[in-house]
């Protein structure tokens, strides 16, 4: 019998279970750490420091101008050690499906994957797919993958080491994954052009990485925007330093498309607190910030890095914008995912 | 002293604007947010609304935080209530249309910016014969509420910063009797900071030479007559009627209610539901603040035990509330 929706069985371990593996997944996600299909991927990796992390995916909904929730999956994952100066290597994947997912999606969200993973140049070790009983009308899925990668050598983030005037880089127009996704929700749904920039950023890092500066921090700003990095930044710094730092950004610096500016604009939202899923914050020493934004411009997804602030002395653990206008105002993280306001 | 409405607040803190003004210059924020306005009782029906089976509540983003007597609808919906967030009337009569299983429930508030938007969609859900789309009818009107303001006497405002995009729809007209009977100036401003801060230029100039006028400082989309097509609308569809305005209480003729023929459309009719009293929180200084007689850090509870997080009061709720701009921006 033919499926053209996930039902239970898919799920159960039985025949279902296998077939939507022999004939769905591997055949685009294989590769010769996963066909042998045993419980664990064996490899083997140089010497050296490892680093792993986690994170699961949720997304509403699945497919959004510019990627889905499988090319998030493995975008956010290999971000996450990018930014740690790892090398990512192998990636698990588990899928949980809720019945009544349409097979054609699933299939185009694993073709996602496989393109995702081929761009960040790294493979699907190891996965499980379980399927669960639909919430609401049905028909969703979530995703979650880990990663392991190789810490590169020279390089040391260290939080402790960041002082005043040191520089804040980010490596690109901020705000279009958070915007692009909303453009396409449900009951929100406006025509745009703004299409997310989720993508693989272990290439642009290496090029951060080689250009020869003194790399002190990065984060991917991805929930609660380049905002959020901020605030996080400042308390980092609070606890690991005697004396505190504040951050001073200015706006007009910040790289956002007008585009962009004008959709958060009409939906009462803040550029600095929507979320990005291809764009680095950077803290490097001023006498290095030419060299990173050199680098950054060399990459195709860097292209539009800016050195959007520093940090100073003045008022310890405050985060400033310096607009437009000339003014002064404090960057907070949201209470949430900020809503669409009316008026 | 000048009064502002709520986007004026967060556009005045966003861009800093408030840092660089003179001492001399207080800016106070008004009755401008319509999340502000909404009272506990309503939000407790659309709350009560939101507990049943076959309802989908469609409403605008900031208002699924507004806390009534017995939580949040972000609360409802963890408890399995459906609630959608849309941004507009036209998306919500789309989503009944799509579900003709649900029951759906619009929750239409706002001024006279989002008013012509439920007009239209309660018209159109008539010629289609829709027999799932209701409004929780919560729509109020500017001028009564400044009227209001006014008559209590308690306020030392000496004009008044008008809010573009409800102008563009009731006219430079309709402002009239606050400069001519109450001697306030009235400028209309976008709001953009260059937008604001002529506005705020033109009002002082009006204070300072002693004049009382409506100026009109957004001409390119405010004209004196305002929109005419979106008044008939209005009209056809509302008539003005006494509404509860949070922590301010009842004001006459300053809120809208469905007429008649469309009274199908009533989710309060449909589902024979009453709307509860309007209780203010304890130590809650919204009414105070909303009319320009106290500022947030005067609230004892101001962001002690009401923070964005959570808030008490629905000036603390909205994003653009006047709380959660000082909270946010100058805390």
């Amino acid at each position: 019998m033919k499926h053209n929706k996930i039902v239970m069985a898919h799920g159960g371990g039985g025949e279902l279970t296998r077939q939507l593996l022999a004939e769905r997944i591997i055949p685009r996600l294989g590769n010769e750490l996963l066909n042998p299909l045993m419980d664990s991927a064996v490899f083997d990796i140089e010497p050296g420091r490892l680093c792993m992390t986690t994170d699961a995916f949720v997304v509403d909904p699945l497919e959004f101008p510019g990627g889905d929730i499988g090319r998030l999956a493995v975008c956010g994952t290999v971000n996450d050690l990018a930014v740690m100066a790892a090398d990512p290597k192998v990636l698990s994947l588990a899928m949980v499906l809720e019945e009544g997912l349409e097979m054609e999606l699933l299939d185009r969200v694993i073709g996602s994957i496989a393109e995702a993973a081929r761009q960040g140049g790294v493979v699907i070790g190891t996965g499980d797919t379980k399927v669960v009983e639909g919430r609401g009308s049905g028909g969703g899925m979530t995703i979650t993958t880990a990663g392991i990668g190789r810490l590169k050598d020279g390089v040391n983030l260290d939080p402790s080491r960041i002082v005043a005037g040191d520089v804040i880089i980010v490596t690109g127009n901020i705000a279009e994954h958070g915007l692009a996704v909303m453009s396409a929700r449900d009951g929100l749904a406006f025509e745009t052009k703004l299409i997310s920039d989720v993508a693989p950023l272990n290439g642009l890092v290496n090029r951060i990485c080689q250009s020869g500066a003194d790399i002190k921090f990065m984060r991917d700003p991805t929930r609660s925007g380049v905002a959020g990095v901020m605030v996080d930044l400042v308390n980092l710094v609070d606890l690991v330093e005697d004396v505190g730092l504040s951050i001073e950004l200015e706006e007009d610096a910040v790289p956002v498309s007008a585009i962009a500016r004008h959709t958060a604009e009409l939906l009462g939202l803040d550029v600095m607190t929507v979320a990005n899923e291809g764009k680095i914050v950077v803290v490097v020493n001023q006498a290095d910030a030419d060299k990173v934004v050199a680098a950054c411009r060399a990459d195709e997804l860097g292209r539009n890095g800016a050195v959007i602030g520093r940090f100073t002395d003045a008022q310890p653990g405050l985060v400033e914008l310096i607009t437009v206008a000339g003014g002064r105002r404090l960057v907070q993280r949201p209470y949430g995912e900020d809503l669409p306001r009316i008026c | 002293m000048l009064e502002v409405w709520c986007t004026h607040t967060v556009s005045l803190f966003r861009s800093g604007i408030k840092s660089l003004l003179p001492g001399g210059l207080r800016l106070i924020s008004g009755p401008g947010c319509p999340v502000c306005v909404t009272s506990q009782g309503y939000i407790n029906v659309a709350c009560e609304l939101a507990g049943r089976n076959e309802v989908t509540i469609c409403t605008y983003g900031d208002m699924v935080r507004v806390p009534g007597s017995n939580g949040s609808l972000e609360q409802q919906s963890a408890e399995g209530a459906s609630v959608v967030v849309v941004y507009s009337a036209r998306d919500a009569v789309a989503y009944a249309e799509k579900n003709p299983d649900r029951q759906v429930v619009f929750l239409a508030v706002g001024f006279e910016t989002t008013t012509p938007a439920t007009a239209a969609v309660v018209i159109e859900a008539q010629q289609k014969k829709l027999d799932n789309f209701f409004i929780l009818a919560g729509h109020k009107l500017v001028i009564p509420a400044m009227q209001a303001l006014l008559s209590g006497g308690e306020v030392a405002v000496d004009g008044f910063m008008c809010p573009g995009h409800v102008s563009v729809v009731i006219g430079t007209e309709a402002y009239r009797p606050i400069a001519e009977q109450f001697g306030k100036p009235c400028v209309i401003t976008g709001f953009e900071p260059e937008k604001i801060l002529q506005g705020i230029l033109l009002l002082v100039k009006q204070v300072a030479a002693g004049r009382a006028e409506v100026e009109n400082a957004y001409d390119v989309a405010v004209s004196e007559k305002g929109n005419p097509l979106a008044g008939q609308m209005i009209e056809k569809v509302f008539y003005p009627a006494a509404a509860v305005w949070r922590a301010i209480g009842e004001i006459p003729d300053s809120g809208l209610e469905l007429r008649d023929e469309f009274k199908a459309f009533d989710a309060l009719v449909h589902f024979g539901i009453e709307p509860g009293p309007d209780e203010t929180p304890p130590g809650c200084l919204c009414g105070e603040v909303i009319q320009g007689k106290a500022s947030p850090p005067e609230c004892e509870l101001f962001g002690k035990k009401c923070t964005p997080m959570d808030p008490v009061g629905p000036c603390m709720v909205s994003s653009e509330g006047t709380c959660a701009a000082w909270f946010k921006y100058k805390k």
